[in-house]
This record gives structure tokens, C-alpha cells and sequence, in this order.
């Protein structure tokens, strides 16, 4: 797979330190929902960085994906691409990437989207996904995040809950909640397991995205839950800050 | 076998093993030569905290694949995987 050229075509902010970028790419071969693009930035002594990030937007036949980058205070690339980088800019990229942490848009079966941080990335692009083709598969998203601004497309979700009901959305906060929830902040657990996703006799896939510690959390959570580990689909980013 | 939780899935290898393969091997079913467990490369335990790409069975943690890059070279050490299918739909995609 070659290194192709993109463009900065977008750049939206979606928190205080997430920011999507929108990018034109060269001979774009469209992409599956959930896979990701390597990033390579390279400095005028040579030096140069690879970094993973997931594919934000849906598939489209328009040249076009949207990246969400949150900025990691230590990161090497994370903060240029979330602060210094402009509309006009090109940017190396080598993709679309994975075959394995994919929703495609004939599976029928209930899906249950599992996200911790910025692992809502690659199972937003599902999301959109199956809105962007008319899909009728239940969706469910339990999406564990720090606190009310660190959610990632609030709006969106929001929009796409009430209006039909394309995905059912529950939230866990971890250390700071909004002022009606009624669950004190903490990680996810075998109650919200219970309340917040489909029951492991719908037999639903389910794809669980975030730091390893959350993937592996969640994981025990849903396999003690009866869940099948067949049909759980994990996408783990390191401490680093390594992917996403 | 106790190996610390600092890893990623196979699927994150992905990227750079497109640089080796023409089709996209972490989708692809394969055994692990230790304990003979089955599963796809994508969920094999991926570290990248060291010279190149380290991949380890889920169950056992042996390593399956080890991918080192050298200026001269690319290293590739494959013991550790008994073998892999490759879905020849996916073989048909790569080779077009």
C-alpha cells in the first residue's frame, strides 16, 4: 500500500482538545466503517512520525474522510495536528486499513458499539454509516467518557437518538456527571452492562474501542455477561497516545 | 505466560504489514504454533513498545509474528504461526 496525498479541506473543533480534520485524498478508494489511515508527518531534517487514527465519517465515493485527533499534552503529533495544522495543508496518508474491526453495511444482526474516550471514532463512522445507507440493524452505543465536554459528537448522537431512533445511546461517566444523572461518575460496570446494551441472547456483534485497560474491562464485562467472545471485536489504543 | 497490558490488536499492524503483503493479512484465520489456538491475527495481542512489531497469541502469548525494519532490510519472523487462511475473495481483490 503507497503513501498518497491529502488535503485539509475542514477543520472543526470538537472539544477543548479534539479537533476533526477533513481531508481530500488522491485516488481515494472509499473505505469500510471502522477501519483506519496511517498519518505521516516528516520534518525538514527527515524525521518523520506514523501515526493510526480511525476513519470518522462514512463511506462516500467523494474523495473525502473526516480524522478526529485528540490532543495528548506529551504527543509528538497529536498537537500539531490539533493546533498548528490549516485548511490547504497536505498531509501524507496511507489507507483505508483493516479488515477486521469493520461494520459492513449487509450485516442485519444487532450491534452493540462499546466506546471508551476517543474510541467513539471508528464506531461513529458505523453510526453514520448505517444512516448513510438506510440500514435497519439495532444499534446500541454505551459510550464511557470523562465528563460531559469530552464527549465527541454530542450533538450528532443526540440528533440521531431522538429523531429515529437509529442508535440508543447511554452514557458513563467516569469522573465528572452532568447535574440530572443519577449514577455517581465511575467506570463501567455490570449494571450498566445490564441496563445499557443489547442482552447476549439477541446474539449481537459487538465492537468495543478505547485505551487497552477500558477494551479489556469491557470485555470481561460482556463475556460475564454471556456474550460470545467470537463475537466481540476489540480496537485498543496504547497510553502512548500511540493510535488515535 | 505473564506479559504486561501495554498492548494493541493485531489490526493495528495492518498499515505496516500493507507494506509487505498485498492483501490485508489481519483478517485472515490463523493457529498459533504453541497451543494450537485459532483466531484471527487482528485479535493477536500487538506491541509496539520496541524495535519493530512484536504480535502474541491472545490465549498463550507466544509470539506469532515478529517485523523489524533496519535500513538495509525488513525482518520477518513467522514461526510462531502454524499457518494462515487467506480468503481467496480477498486474494482476488489484491491481485486485480
Amino acid at each position: 500500500m503507497t503513501w498518497r496525498s491529502a488535503t485539509v479541506v475542514g477543520l472543526r473543533d470538537e472539544t477543548a482538545t479534539a479537533r476533526t480534520i477533513a481531508l481530500a485524498v488522491r485516488d481515494w478508494p472509499s473505505h469500510i466503517a471502522g477501519q483506519h489511515v496511517d498519518v505521516r508527518l516528516t520534518a525538514p531534517d527527515g524525521y518523520s512520525a506514523v501515526r493510526s487514527y480511525s476513519i470518522a465519517s462514512a463511506p462516500n465515493s467523494d474523495g473525502r474522510i473526516e480524522i478526529t485527533v485528540e490532543r495528548l499534552a506529551n504527543g509528538e503529533v497529536s498537537p500539531y495536528l490539533t493546533k498548528e495544522l490549516l485548511v490547504g495543508d497536505d498531509l501524507e496518508l496511507r489507507g483505508p486499513i483493516g479488515g477486521w474491526f469493520v461494520w459492513r453495511r449487509d450485516q442485519t444482526e444487532p450491534i452493540q458499539l462499546v466506546a471508551g474516550g476517543s474510541g467513539i471514532v471508528p464506531l461513529m463512522a458505523m453510526i453514520r454509516s448505517r444512516a448513510s445507507v438506510g440500514s435497519t440493524a439495532p444499534f446500541r452505543l454505551l459510550y464511557s467518557v470523562r465528563e460531559p465536554g469530552a464527549v465527541l459528537y454530542g450533538d450528532e448522537l443526540r440528533a440521531l437518538s431522538d429523531q429515529d431512533h437509529s442508535v440508543i445511546v447511554t452514557y458513563a461517566y467516569t469522573r465528572a456527571t452532568p447535574k440530572d444523572s443519577s449514577r455517581p461518575p465511575g467506570r463501567i460496570d455490570a449494571m450498566l452492562i445490564a441496563t445499557g446494551t443489547w442482552p447476549s441472547n439477541l446474539n449481537p456483534t459487538s465492537y468495543v474501542c478505547g485505551p487497552t485497560s477500558f477494551v479489556e474491562h469491557a470485555n470481561d464485562l460482556l463475556i460475564a455477561a454471556g456474550h460470545g467472545r467470537e463475537n466481540i471485536r476489540t480496537e485498543r489504543f496504547g497510553a502512548t497516545g500511540e493510535r488515535k | 505466560m505473564s506479559v504486561p497490558m501495554n498492548y494493541l490488536d493485531g489490526n493495528a499492524a495492518a498499515g505496516e504489514l500493507s507494506r509487505i503483503f498485498a492483501m490485508d493479512i489481519t483478517s485472515a484465520e490463523g493457529q498459533c504454533a504453541n497451543c494450537g489456538a485459532m483466531g484471527r491475527f487482528a485479535e493477536a495481542h500487538l506491541y509496539v513498545q520496541c524495535p519493530g512489531l512484536v504480535a502474541r497469541c491472545a490465549l498463550c502469548g507466544y509470539v506469532l509474528l515478529r517485523c523489524v525494519n533496519t535500513e538495509q532490510h525488513v525482518f520477518l519472523d513467522l514461526r510462531g504461526m502454524k499457518y494462515l487462511a487467506l480468503a481467496t475473495t480477498q486474494l482476488q481483490e489484491a491481485g486485480s
